[in-house]
């Protein structure tokens, strides 16, 4: 939820509207769940889930064994994937056969976040390379996000887990 | 403007209403605006202000029913089992004439037990002597707060905010959090008109015999229905000082020439605008209603607004079990005698998704005449038949 949250935010920075809910499943720490972002020019009055996301994030790649995660995914959207493994391993090799337009990437945010924050938590990590592989919002919009929600090592390590995250996309500095 | 969590920006909103005594018991959705209201008053940004912990939601209302009848402005917010659990002492601070203002973020009610969102608990005490009103948005539920304690001031009556829970209390969205000057200047500080004072000693609340217990309830009505007229001047007097349109007793799209127009309260009012805009692009003539007061009930605003409809369906998430719906019956009580033909969608329960999907066939299956009466969109159907059938075999 965190990452949605901060997700409206750096759209919002921006002067988009956007929306961010979660979708919570049984209350028990590791359980799946689901959060939304819708970010739009005009404002947005719906409360309906998302049900075709232009983009979806995948924090935890042992869900894609157990939810059908691309349902409703548009044919020309973005898929990023948290994981050490590529798309082949993940055995994502269909997904690209039946949505060829479909833009898919794999990072290792949680090694990311590992070594800037010190703790294995890829949500902010994986805004960095969302803004990176969508442009749906800016880095620096990003940033200023995480800023405004975190404070002292934790502001600073999630700061440069995005940054980061956000060159392993792109390949080179933002 | 902040890109802000509903709960937080109603916490934020209830504080620039400068409430005295705050007191709550947490439950899932609630829980982030009275952790918010905690962590404001502790901060010292709320003073002067109690911040009570108690030990249940029955005890929550009793110290703001105290509190609100030592002259204090007295504030607390719920949801469902904890509204429940209030029941006797929301009876209480209406018949008792107590301006109190609380949030109930709607969620279902058990068994089975369920967290997330519907209007059961709204519904369930309707007819408390509460007026109730329910949020579109999180601006709205933060405006609402404003209107709610001038209101509740104004008339002696009690006023819930009813805000969809995780839909909106869980939310971020933009919203414009209110200067304190401005509200300050639509909300003047609380003149109680009964104080309970040691040193003045008088009676609240004593045994009203059957001589005078009936002309008490009428006046209790009464004093309900100017609210009719107070809530209409209150957003427009909302709307000059703070620009932008909140509250009232309903709010009309796109209804003017509309064959069909769809009924509902709160959050899903955003969704079927949705629905309306893309049927309007084929041509189809359809509107709809939001019903931002409740109780008590607008029946003259509502009676307008479907005067012209051939076909009303009302979108409700409340299932009144060996009834049907709620909004709908009170819908067809304000149509009267040569009323257009009402139907009752049932959805959203215990927090099922009302997509603008579902929505849609169910308003084309209005237009071809296939609508039941009484539906339940998106039930699974051979899951509740296989029920039956079993139950029949017993």
């Amino acid at each position: 939820m965190t990452a949605a949250e901060l997700l409206s935010v750096a759209a919002f920075l921006e002067g988009k509207q956007a929306q961010a809910f979660p979708s919570f499943g049984p209350e028990r720490s590791g359980a799946p769940v689901v959060a939304f972002c819708r970010i739009d020019a005009r404002p947005i009055r719906s409360h309906e889930p998302i049900v075709e996301p232009d983009a979806v994030i995948i924090q935890d790649t042992t869900l894609l064994h157990s939810v059908d995660v691309f349902q409703g995914l548009s044919p020309r959207g973005f898929v990023l994937l948290n994981s050490k493994k590529s798309l082949d391993e993940l055995g994502l090799v269909e997904l690209a056969s039946r949505l060829p337009h479909v833009q898919a990437r794999v990072v290792d945010a949680t090694a990311t976040a590992e070594k800037y924050l010190g703790r294995p938590l890829s949500n902010v990590a994986l805004l960095g390379s969302f803004a990176a592989l969508t442009g749906a919002v800016g880095i620096d919009a990003v940033l200023q996000a995480i800023a405004d929600r975190f404070r002292g090592k934790t502001r600073e390590g999630n700061a440069a887990a995005a940054r980061a995250a956000y060159e392993l996309v792109t390949g080179g500095a933002p | 403007m902040k890109q802000i969590e509903g709960s937080r920006a109603i916490a934020e909103t209830v504080a620039l209403c400068r409430p005295e005594v705050i007191c709550a018991y947490p439950i899932t959705p609630q829980t982030h605006i009275v952790e918010a209201l905690s962590e404001i008053v502790k901060a010292g940004e709320l003073d002067p202000c109690a911040f009570i912990n108690v030990e249940s939601e029955f005890t929550a209302l009793s110290v703001a029913i105290g509190a609100s009848a030592a002259g204090s402005r007295a504030y607390t917010a719920t949801a469902s089992q904890g509204l429940l659990y209030m029941t006797e002492a929301l009876y209480n601070a209406a018949g008792l004439g107590l301006p109190i203002v609380m949030t109930l973020g709607t969620r279902a009610i058990g068994a089975p037990i369920n967290i997330w969102n519907d209007h059961s608990d709204a519904m369930a005490l309707r007819d408390a002597g509460w007026i109730q009103l329910f949020a579109e948005s999180n601006q709205e539920a933060a405006d609402l707060h404003v209107m709610a304690f001038r209101l509740a001031e104004e008339l002696s009556v009690p006023v819930m905010v009813c805000v969809d829970g995780f839909i909106l209390t869980h939310a971020f969205e933009p919203v414009d959090i209110p200067t304190q000057a401005d509200v300050d200047g639509f909300l003047p500080p609380f003149e109680p008109r009964e104080v309970l004072n040691p040193a003045e000693p008088i009676t609240i609340g004593a045994l009203v015999g059957p001589e005078a217990f009936t002309e008490v309830k009428g006046l209790a009505h009464q004093k309900m229905l100017r609210a009719i007229e107070r809530i209409p001047a209150l957003a427009s007097e909302f709307a000059a000082r703070f620009g932008r349109t909140s509250g009232g007793l309903v709010r009309s799209y796109r209804t003017f020439d509309a064959d069909t127009v769809v009924v509902a309260l709160g959050s899903v009012s955003g969704t079927i605008q949705e629905v309306v805009d893309a049927m309007r692009d084929k041509g189809q003539a359809v509107g709809s209603l939001s019903v931002g007061t409740f109780r008590p009930f607008p029946f003259a605003a509502v009676r307008q607004a479907l005067m012209h409809a051939v076909r009303v369906v009302v979108v409700e998430k409340n299932v009144a079990v060996g009834m049907g719906g709620v909004l709908a019956s009170d819908v067809r009580e304000a149509l009267g005698a040569e009323a257009p033909l009402v139907h009752t969608v049932v959805a959203g329960l215990g927090g099922r998704a009302i997509t603008t999907t579902s929505l849609r066939r169910a308003l084309e299956q209005a237009h071809a005449g296939t609508l039941e009466l009484l539906h339940f969109l998106d039930l699974d159907r051979p899951v509740v038949e296989r029920a039956t059938a079993k139950e029949m075999c017993r």
